[in-house]
């Protein structure tokens, strides 16, 4: 490996549309590399399995804030409502569940919709202020028209010149070395 | 055959050069001049409200029995307009309505100025504001907590969410568009504030694979919000004794209203803004058709629920539900009532006819007159149930005075004022979702590539 190579991030090559896209993460995936990925203005339909990626784990996450949001919210006004400040009102039992039930829905979905956002933001390690892909000034058009793929000289199957050839195989218009840094 | 929902098959660049340039674009002379009447409005607005804390309520038309009186007409007035923003953005999203794309931003922007303007109206309702912070379940010095079994108690649940939920879904949907911009921006100071908005959106398949997840759950979980917070809203009347208001229709009358009065909204910012900003090919006039669609059907659903209310009260055989009923149509509020008739009931009906729900003047006008009704529909069932109760020892009647008047006008002022500056600054329309809705983002398309 050269002291290029190490300095490197890696390569970010242009594709010409959607298709082709799809494609070159096909034949990424099939040749074995796990740190790319593939850049586009919109989700692309049947990316997920062309680049050979699980589904999001995001649900369990959205399922825990829920479970927490309904558990909460009743526990407050239980708390509240029969031990700490036990007021009778208009003759009705100190804890009578039914009555809670519309807070306790609205704190489920409260939390949950935290659990969707947060542990969206957090699954996607962002938010950051800097990343190496920002390095290239063609990538500004990834959130235009532009749609690239990018490889990380960290992955096992990296070799420069034939990660190069790879991709300008596949359809790649242009291909350059991301800087670290 | 349908037609396309983006007119004129525009390609991605394209896209993003309309939508950023309105957010891109120097301050022009007429928006300068609007946003300086709309905004001296909102000034009213607080300058009404400081008033009121200055002298107290007293200054309203609120009185026994009136105690609801103007405030929580608007309250319920301003609620309900936010309703069709999520029902844009999250219902349509879950029945696939693609065609929701193009509007579904500005539609969700509506909804967090709405209810923006709704939330100040409990809050300056309560008199006493400086102890307004007994609205919150907040550990206090007097070791008292709220009164959870109370429906205004859980009215401040539902809205505090609806807002707060409302809110992230709406930045969530900006996230991809902040990068756009980001991207595009020129002076450090714009690379700066939407950068730290972008959060360091990369545009990857990795992001956009939680994204889509993240976004999917969040429309699952906003639809029973939504339908959840003007059920609540409705318990707040449907739960008490007073003759009127103590029906079981409520809840799905409420929501459907809501729906109605906030599509009609969503027409009359849309109409405007799709003029302004020559945006006709995005928000195409099957977006319009459709939304006027969706009015006639919810106009019929309140039409319906009115009948409902009258056949109910009768065949109830209870003489104070029929004498409020009565009282609403023929007595002393009646004029409040046929107007709340005509708008919501009669007006739609003129959507049957093609020719007129693809008129744009006509839709216009019609979606104004929508969003009077719905407000007298709201003071219909305050004003006059409360006026005349049990008792006639104890009836008053309701007459607003000009501090009401003002803070009615000044809510409008606060809200356009949001808007147009939201239009101004952030994107109008979604340019990640419009792009995924044209022909060549499918990956199997046939056809010339970009």
């Amino acid at each position: 490996m050269s002291a290029r190579e190490q300095s490197s991030y890696g390569l970010l090559a242009q594709f010409d549309g959607a298709a082709s896209l799809l494609q070159a993460a096909k034949a990424l995936h099939e040749a074995g590399y796990k740190r790319f990925d593939c850049h586009s203005a919109f989700p692309i339909h049947g990316m997920d399995r062309a680049m050979g990626l699980q589904q999001s784990k995001l649900g369990w996450i959205v399922l825990l804030g829920g479970f927490s949001g309904a558990a909460g919210g009743m526990l407050l006004q239980w708390w509240t409502s029969a031990i700490d400040y036990p007021l009778v009102i208009s003759g009705k039992p100190l804890f009578s569940f039914q009555a809670f039930v519309p807070i306790t829905f609205e704190l489920t979905i409260l939390f949950a919709a935290f659990g969707a956002v947060f542990g969206m933001l957090a699954l996607n390690r962002l938010p950051r202020l800097h990343q190496e892909l920002f390095n290239s000034g063609r990538f500004k058009q990834a959130s235009d028209d532009g749609f690239f793929i990018s490889v990380q000289a960290g992955d096992p199957q990296f070799d420069e010149a034939g990660t190069k050839s790879l991709l300008r195989q596949l359809g790649a218009q242009h291909i350059e070395v991301i800087e670290r840094g | 055959m349908e037609a396309p929902l983006i007119a004129g098959s525009p390609s991605f660049g394209s896209i993003t050069e309309k939508v950023s340039s309105i957010v891109e674009a120097k301050f022009s002379l007429v928006w300068l001049l609007w946003f300086g009447f709309i905004s001296s409005i909102a000034l009213v607005f607080f300058g009404a409200i400081g008033y009121v804390f200055w002298e107290g309520i007293g200054v309203w038309g609120n009185n026994v029995p009136n105690g609801w009186g103007w405030p929580i007409v608007n309250f319920v007035f301003w609620v309900g307009i936010g309703h069709a923003g999520t029902l844009i953005s999250a219902i349509l999203f879950l029945f696939r309505q693609r065609w929701r794309t193009s509007i579904n931003r500005s539609a969700e922007a509506m909804t967090i100025f709405a209810v923006i303007c709704a939330g100040i109206f409990p809050g300056i309702h309560v008199g006493r504001i400086w102890v307004s912070y007994w609205m919150f379940p907040l550990p206090n010095q007097m070791d008292m907590w709220p009164n959870f079994r109370s429906p205004l108690m859980w009215d401040i649940f539902a809205v505090g969410s609806y807002f707060t939920v409302s809110l992230l879904f709406w930045y969530v949907g900006l996230i991809p568009d902040f990068g756009t911009l980001r991207d595009r921006a020129k002076s450090k100071i714009r690379q700066f504030i939407y950068g730290i908005l972008a959060v360091g959106w990369n545009g990857g398949n990795r992001q956009w694979r939680h994204y889509e997840k993240a976004y999917l759950l969040l429309a699952g979980l906003a639809t029973p919000l939504v339908l959840s917070v003007h059920t609540v809203v409705s318990f707040d009347f449907a739960t008490s004794v007073i003759p009127g208001w103590h029906t079981t229709i409520f809840p799905p009358y409420f929501v459907a209203g809501a729906i109605f009065s906030g599509f009609a909204m969503v027409m009359t910012l849309l109409v405007i803004v799709r003029k302004l900003y020559s945006l006709e090919h995005i928000i195409t006039m099957r977006h319009l058709e459709n939304m006027n669609k969706i009015m006639l059907v919810t106009g019929m659903m309140v039409g319906y629920a009115y009948g409902c209310e009258f056949f109910i009260a009768w065949y109830s055989g209870n003489d104070y539900e029929m004498a409020a009923f009565k009282n609403r149509a023929f007595g002393h509020y009646a004029w409040g009532y046929w107007i709340m008739v005509s708008c919501n009931v009669l007006v739609p009906q003129l959507f049957w006819f093609k020719r007129l729900r693809t008129s744009v003047p006509v839709m216009f006008v019609a979606s104004i007159l929508i969003n009077v009704g719905m407000w007298f529909e709201r003071f219909v069932i305050i004003i006059s149930s409360l006026s005349q109760d049990f008792l006639p020892g104890s009836w008053g009647f309701f007459k607003p005075t000009l501090w009401d008047i003002l803070i009615l006008v000044g809510s409008f002022g606060l809200f356009f004022t949001l808007f147009t500056l939201f239009a101004r600054f952030l994107p109008l329309i979604s340019m990640a979702e419009v792009k995924g809705v044209l022909p060549q983002a499918d990956p199997h398309h046939q056809g010339e590539s970009t």
